[in-house]
């Protein structure tokens, strides 16, 4: 059978159907020029006003950068140890992932601080749980009961055993 | 201004006291939001799984908006300018730029080397915040950002930020030749669109694997393609061998990524654990699934620590891997010339509309799945 017959249906079918498509992306339009390495005209530098760390594996920033949410704090510090190591090290990540949850506690004492207390149930969406998983929500509810239940139930016999 | 702000793993505000974003850079343009999109990526955030996420981080890769503010180096764009804008932020100078791996800049991320600057996607991209917001900062106005034509559709050209670009190139990197036969791990948006878009290669079939049911009908639908649910076949790999005559695929599609479902092991050691970066399991079966000589595309994101993939086999069987971010201004006069002939219809995937003030339901809805949601857009 042709391949129109075939796949008349699918609207575009084969119209990017290129042999030549080898090699392809991300080869594709490979131009050498890396080879000069870093002597290309750089955009305009960003000036730095804060904090920015940057990847030792290059020789400084880029000339363009984020600059929200600057290392702070303890999990900053273990931001600034992180990034002593290169990226090809877990030294580098590891403690990264570890500052991401620390940073989460001295944000939620932050907020305390301010008066500011978190409203869990908003910010994890329960209301759209609710509104469409609403049997999911209290057998989740229902299994967490009994799991403090029998903990409480534990807790009293070992009590009582004393 | 009202911007999403995450608060660590699986919470986030609707925060209306964001600070306005500032031109930083004479290249610099300020965009004030029409619409944003939560990727399946943000859910990596969103779960905590990216190393340097920092707390009070605006997410949203995928945006459009109107200029309202222009640095003085801007030429190209004027205040009053509809625009798309790229997820990937690129200078356009550096090698890699001249390459035309726009997902690979040089000069817009410190922080790591191996991914250039995406917006909304933790310091490890760079820090800057992103588009699910009312406004936001946009580096290089000259060189990502592309005016929408008069005639687009503004949900196909949200669409053209990411999703499209990101499914096209799943394909256009497996090399498919006319016949060929194509497996797309993953139906989230990008699988369906990588299922959708290897038809336009010339693909003779293509089969797209997960369990989630409705996302299986939906790709079905969509993508006119065959669709399997891995929890009914015991053996996804065996599975296809036999149904390409015990020779593997000619392409394999890793649309997934770090969040894989399928294996205890992947899931306990990656997702629970965090012994690896992430689940592999997509990348497992990818790899196996394929034929000696096939070449597997991967697009699904990864952390950068490591994964447990069968690398011996890889070598054994002689595969082409091949992978990136999508080089989105690379693509699009394409992929837009495919909407205006009608060949893809991106608007399509969207199943969800939420005002950004209910982002926090927006996140809960597309992670958990709730309500047969396969793309879901914020409106400012």
């Amino acid at each position: 059978m042709e391949n129109k017959e075939l796949f008349g249906h699918i609207k575009g079918w084969g119209v990017d159907a290129d042999p030549k498509n080898e090699p392809t992306y991300p080869m594709k339009k490979y131009t050498g020029d890396d080879h000069k390495r870093l002597n290309y005209d750089r955009p305009t530098l960003q000036p730095v006003t804060n904090e920015i760390l940057h990847s030792n594996e290059r020789p400084g920033v880029t000339a363009v950068f984020g600059t929200g949410q600057p290392p702070e704090g303890l999990s900053g510090a273990m931001r600034r140890y992180a990034f002593r190591y290169s990226e090809g090290s877990f030294s580098h990540w590891l403690p990264l992932l570890l500052a991401d949850r620390v940073q989460m506690v001295e944000a939620l004492v932050d907020d305390v601080k301010k008066g500011q207390i978190p409203d869990l149930i908003a910010e994890k969406g329960y209301k759209a749980e609710w509104k469409y998983n609403r049997a999911g929500v209290i057998r989740k509810g229902l299994m967490l009961a009994a799991v403090g239940a029998l903990v409480i139930l534990a807790v009293v016999q070992r009590n009582k055993r004393k | 201004m009202l911007a999403m702000n995450y608060r660590g793993p699986y919470r986030i505000r609707a925060d209306r006291d964001m600070p306005y974003p500032e031109i930083l850079h004479p290249g610099d343009a300020i965009v004030k939001v029409t619409r944003s999109c939560i990727c399946g990526s943000d859910l990596h955030l969103y779960h905590g799984m990216v190393p340097d996420t920092r707390i009070g981080t605006t997410f949203g890769h995928e945006f459009i908006g109107t200029v309202v503010e222009t640095g003085s180096e801007v030429t190209r764009l004027k205040t009053g300018d509809n625009v798309l804008v790229p997820f990937n932020i690129a200078c356009g100078a550096c090698p890699f730029c001249k390459q035309e791996l726009f997902g690979n800049c040089h000069e817009s991320n410190p922080e790591a080397t191996a991914v250039g600057g995406i917006f909304g996607y933790s310091h490890t991209a760079g820090g800057f915040n992103g588009g699910q917001a009312e406004y936001v900062r946009v580096p290089y106005a000259d060189v990502g950002p592309y005016v929408i034509p008069e005639w687009m559709d503004m949900d196909d050209a949200v669409m053209l930020t990411d999703v499209f670009p990101t499914g096209y190139q799943a394909a256009e990197m497996g090399g498919i030749k006319m016949g060929d036969t194509v497996v797309v791990f993953g139906a989230g948006p990008i699988g369906i669109m990588a299922a959708k878009c290897a038809w336009l290669f010339g693909a003779g079939r293509v089969i797209v694997i997960d369990h989630i049911e409705y996302r299986l009908e939906f790709a079905r639908q969509y993508a006119q393609c065959e669709a399997y649910n891995f929890k009914s076949l015991e053996d996804p790999v065996l599975f296809l061998k036999k149904t390409t005559d015990f020779f593997g695929a000619d392409v394999c599609i890793d649309a997934v990524g770090c969040e894989a479902a399928g294996s205890a092991l992947q899931t306990i050691t990656g997702r629970k654990l965090m012994l690896q970066a992430g689940s592999a399991t997509a990348l497992h079966w990818a790899i196996n699934s394929v034929k000696k000589g096939g070449i597997v595309s991967i697009v699904g994101v990864y952390g950068p620590t490591t994964n447990m993939v069968p690398i011996g086999n890889v070598v054994n069987k002689g595969l082409t891997i091949r992978a990136n971010q999508a080089s989105v201004k690379r693509l699009l006069p394409r992929l837009i010339d495919h909407v205006q002939k009608g060949h893809v219809d991106p608007k399509g995937l969207i199943t969800h509309r939420l005002p950004l003030a209910e982002v926090p339901d927006a996140y809960r809805i597309f992670s958990s799945k709730l309500d047969n949601c396969i793309k879901t857009v914020l409106i400012p």
